[in-house]
């Protein structure tokens, strides 16, 4: 099972060995070195800002108390909902040159084109912040539970030791956090590395846009897969950072009771301060894009919800709730098996599985159309020389290509959350159930699946918004004139028709918005626990 | 008929055995405990009593029935057995009352709520029925696991470290407090334990296992007054090994005089031996005693206790009641009274 999930990485891998075309020597010699030379840039800057805004406001959050604290610590969350190329698109609809903005600057200086500086949005600096507005979260999130959980005993230790607020963050919770932080910083490069809506939006050269150039400009498909085979390269030494700082993590957090930490107070402009940091972030992260949208959509939206739209939204919904209910089945099917044998080939097959989600959409949209394609040519040979009808494209050009690709990309999320979901069910409850009358299946619906229930809800959730968000992988995989709500806001924002994708983003951002509300109850939650302890 | 019956007992996992031969039993309503350092097997052999590992030797036998063999064997739900746990899994999703029921699910309404309430005052714990397992102390929670684990009357209830999770004072209150529920309850149970204050709290007899092995039988008085062997004499009770010689068949002679009294006829005059000397053993004497000095001392509440070392280098623990005017570099004269010493055979530096 786990063997059949992980072919389309395989098959990029393969491609390294094929020989190479023309275009491949060519693509070598022109644009490969910018190709790199952008993705790294693009990483250095996005992971910077991320771990700049991420560590920031996850210090203050945990460890100081200043007005809007509270709401900050879930508000914060926001921008996870927002899928980077929307981002990008609003705030080139609002600062471009003949956005509002600049339009308004014209008008009320009289300054004409080339009379003023202004930022240029479509630009590397630009894809920087737009990434690291939506992508800090994933630092914040893990900085801060860490902050929260390991720091507690040391840094009152540190603060008998006359250390005050800055040393302590510098000499005691920074180190002790450096894991969680490099394990959320690899997320947030992994999720650079993928993005392609915003790059191809704004016009950069990185790996992703290069790969959709290479298929379908060039339609050599060999090149294509070689290109992603380089991009998968940065990808594993980003998952071997992440799974190295993991581990680390794991190792620290083994302190025992929680204590609640007296938090610093902060007063007068250093309160300001504090709530500027945070407050920044949101603004230009969730509320200004979402407010902006907001306003396209109350134009817009009359024109643009019909039929097709509607359609749009069964679509993505079907699509969404489909790979959502397969990936969890499977992650239950595997985690299970995983509980039951523990062997090493389980683990090791779990472990190639779940890859998947380190990698871009575009490189296992070709990782998958590739084989695909190749067992529909053979069933096609084989049924016209049996029967002498041809059967056409079964796999890849339908939808259970583009569903098996969410399937590889997504699993890992929903193993993830059912291996935590079963890891709350002590071994010693199943034997206890067990010598108190329950046969085997009657202990997993009376025991486990209870037990599970919210950490399967939350899986199929995060599924479910993934796949709606989810941009390169449905574009290169997706039937003729089949569309989703993703596809359809990044067609119509790459055609200038800002005003006009609006409606569809704001779908795509109320729905995504559902996992991380949810996420920050549970946020919340754990913090009313801390404070009874 | 006995309750339980464990014959000739071997567990292995894989190629590695954890159990050897292990034997003992348990009459109706009696209280055993296997008593051992970690990694002993006790745990394993208590799990293969209740069905979750597979004896690749010997018989378990309950009630009469036999429950494991070559073609038959009684799964763990058919066993009859209740079990508490070190880590009491507690099912978290299910309030205090409902954990109670779950063994009873299949009985009558009526009858259910009539078990569950008896067991929850018999475990003084009437007034926390619907209560959800976190929020409950660590020793009320294995109060309910233990509630739990006896609501179906089950012919055997097997105890594995039950109260290591708790705090170190509330263990031996809670192990007397259970030993008087399950004698109320007339239940049949196994304890495993490392712990030998709270074996001695709880059980009935005692059986002492190390290294897969049953190594003594007894109850803790004998344990601690006549050890089967050296294993025992040390990990059961205080007490040092001082060097003698076999000088007659009634005589050892020590750094600290002769000690006199009944030995095993296998002791042959000029064998090297080690006597178990416990601190009240030990008593203090006058100058003209043999010598010792103190090395350490330790409050104990109701008095001191020290350790000594003879002129001989052996060292001894010694227990004096009062408020302990002895210090450390002094000299003092002991004498040794001991009415049945226990001896084991000095072995020869090549087999240990």
């Amino acid at each position: 099972m786990a063997l059949i999930l992980s072919v389309p990485i395989l098959t990029i891998v393969s491609s390294v060995f094929e020989p190479t075309g023309d275009n491949w020597q060519h693509l070598k010699d022109t644009v490969l070195s910018e190709y790199i030379g952008n993705s790294l840039l693009l990483i250095c800057g996005v992971g910077s800002c991320a771990l700049l805004i991420g560590v920031s406001t996850a210090w203050l959050t945990a460890m100081c108390r200043f007005p809007g604290k509270n709401l900050f610590v879930w508000l914060l969350l926001l921008p996870m909902a927002m899928p980077a190329y929307i981002v990008a698109y609003t705030y080139t609809g609002m600062f471009d040159f003949a956005g509002p903005v600049q339009t308004a600057i014209r008008d009320w200086t009289g300054w004409g084109y080339r009379d003023y500086y202004f930022p240029q949005i479509r630009s590397m600096s630009g894809a920087i912040a737009m990434l690291s507005l939506v992508l800090y979260p994933y630092v914040y999130l893990l900085a801060r539970s860490t902050f929260l959980e390991q720091s507690v005993g040391v840094m009152e230790v540190s603060r008998t030791l006359d250390c005050g607020p800055w040393t302590v963050f510098y000499r005691v919770a920074l180190p002790l956090a450096r894991p969680a932080i490099a394990a959320g910083l690899s997320l947030v490069l992994m999720e650079t590395l993928a993005d392609y809506g915003t790059v191809s939006y704004f016009g950069l050269g990185v790996f992703t846009t290069g790969i959709f150039r290479t298929w379908f400009g060039l339609g050599d498909y060999t090149a294509a897969s070689k290109m992603a085979a380089v991009l998968l390269l940065f990808v594993f030494a980003l998952i071997i950072l992440e799974r190295v700082s993991r581990n680390k993590a794991q190792y620290h957090n083994s302190s025992g009771k929680l204590t609640r930490f007296s938090e610093y107070r902060l007063q007068g402009f250093k309160a300001w301060g504090a709530f500027a940091t945070c407050s920044i972030p949101l603004f230009l992260g969730f509320l200004l894009p979402a407010a902006q949208l907001f306003l396209w959509a109350l134009e817009t939206w009359s024109d643009m919800v019909d039929e097709r739209f509607l359609e749009l939204i069964r679509n993505s919904f079907l699509l969404g709730f489909g790979a959502a209910v397969i990936s969890v089945l499977l992650a239950l099917f595997l985690g299970y098996g995983k509980r039951i044998l523990p062997g090493k080939t389980t683990i090791v097959s779990i472990r190639t599985a779940s890859i998947g989600y380190a990698v871009p959409g575009t490189v296992i949209a070709v990782g998958v159309i590739i084989p695909f394609a190749w067992l529909d040519g053979r069933i096609d040979s084989f049924m016209q020389s049996s029967i002498g009808i041809s059967s056409g494209l079964i796999l890849s050009g339908t939808i259970v290509a583009v569903m098996f690709a969410y399937v590889v990309r997504f699993l890992a999320v929903s193993l993830q959350a059912v291996e935590s979901g079963l890891g709350k069910i002590k071994p010693s409850m199943e034997v206890a159930a067990r010598s108190l009358g329950c046969r085997p299946l009657e202990t997993l619906f009376k025991i486990h699946i209870p037990l599970m229930k919210s950490s399967t809800l939350t899986a199929l959730m995060i599924v479910f918004v993934d796949v709606m968000k989810e941009l390169p992988a449905t574009l290169i995989l997706r039937p003729f004139d089949f569309n989703t709500l993703a596809v359809r806001a990044f067609e119509l924002a790459s055609d200038e028709r800002l005003a006009d994708s609006s409606t569809a983003a704001l779908t795509i951002i109320f729905v995504g918005l559902a996992p991380v509300i949810y996420l920050s109850k549970i946020i919340s939650q754990s913090r009313l626990e801390q404070g009874n302890i | 008929m006995k309750r339980l019956e464990v014959k000739q007992l071997d567990i292995s996992y894989g190629k590695k055995q954890i159990v050897f031969d292990v034997d003992f039993s348990l009459e109706e309503s009696q209280i055993g405990c296997l008593l051992g350092p970690s990694g002993c097997g006790k745990t394993t052999a208590l799990r293969a009593i209740a069905g979750f590992e597979k004896p690749t030797k010997g018989e378990i036998v309950l009630n009469g029935q036999k429950l494991n063999g070559s073609k038959t064997f009684v799964e763990p739900e058919k066993r009859h057995i209740g079990m508490v746990f070190q880590d009491i899994a507690l099912f978290p999703h299910l309030s205090v009352v409902d954990n109670l029921q779950f063994g009873i699910r299949s009985w009558p309404r009526p009858q259910r709520d009539k078990r569950s309430g008896e067991l929850l005052e018999l475990v003084s714990m009437s007034q926390f029925e619907k209560t959800f397992p976190h929020e409950l102390s660590g020793g009320q929670q294995q109060r309910i696991a233990l509630a739990r684990a006896i609501a179906p009357k089950p012919s055997l209830l097997l105890m594995d470290e039950p109260f290591s999770s708790l705090d170190v004072e509330l263990r031996e209150q809670l192990a007397r407090e259970v030993r008087l529920i399950l004698k109320q309850e007339k239940m049949s149970a196994i304890l495993v334990t490392h712990d030998q204050d709270e074996a001695f709290a709880m059980g009935d007899y005692i059986c002492v296992m190390h290294q897969g092995r049953v190594q003594q039988t007894d109850t803790a008085y004998n344990l601690y007054h006549n050890p089967a062997n050296r294993f025992v004499g040390e990990f059961i009770g205080e007490g040092a090994l001082l060097p003698g010689v076999i000088a007659d068949t009634d005589t050892i002679t020590t750094d600290l005089g002769e000690i006199t009294g009944h030995l095993m006829e296998s002791f042959k005059h000029g064998d090297t031996v080690d006597v178990l000397i416990r601190p009240e053993n030990v008593i203090v004497a006058g100058a003209n005693d043999n010598q010792a000095v103190i090395t350490a001392r330790y409050f104990r509440g109701s008095g001191y206790l020290y350790t000594l070392k003879t002129s001989g280098g052996a060292e001894l623990l010694c227990l004096i009641p009062g408020s302990g005017g002895l210090q450390i570099d002094q000299s003092i004269g002991v004498r040794l009274q001991i009415d049945l010493p226990v001896v084991f055979k000095r072995p020869s530096p090549g087999t240990f």
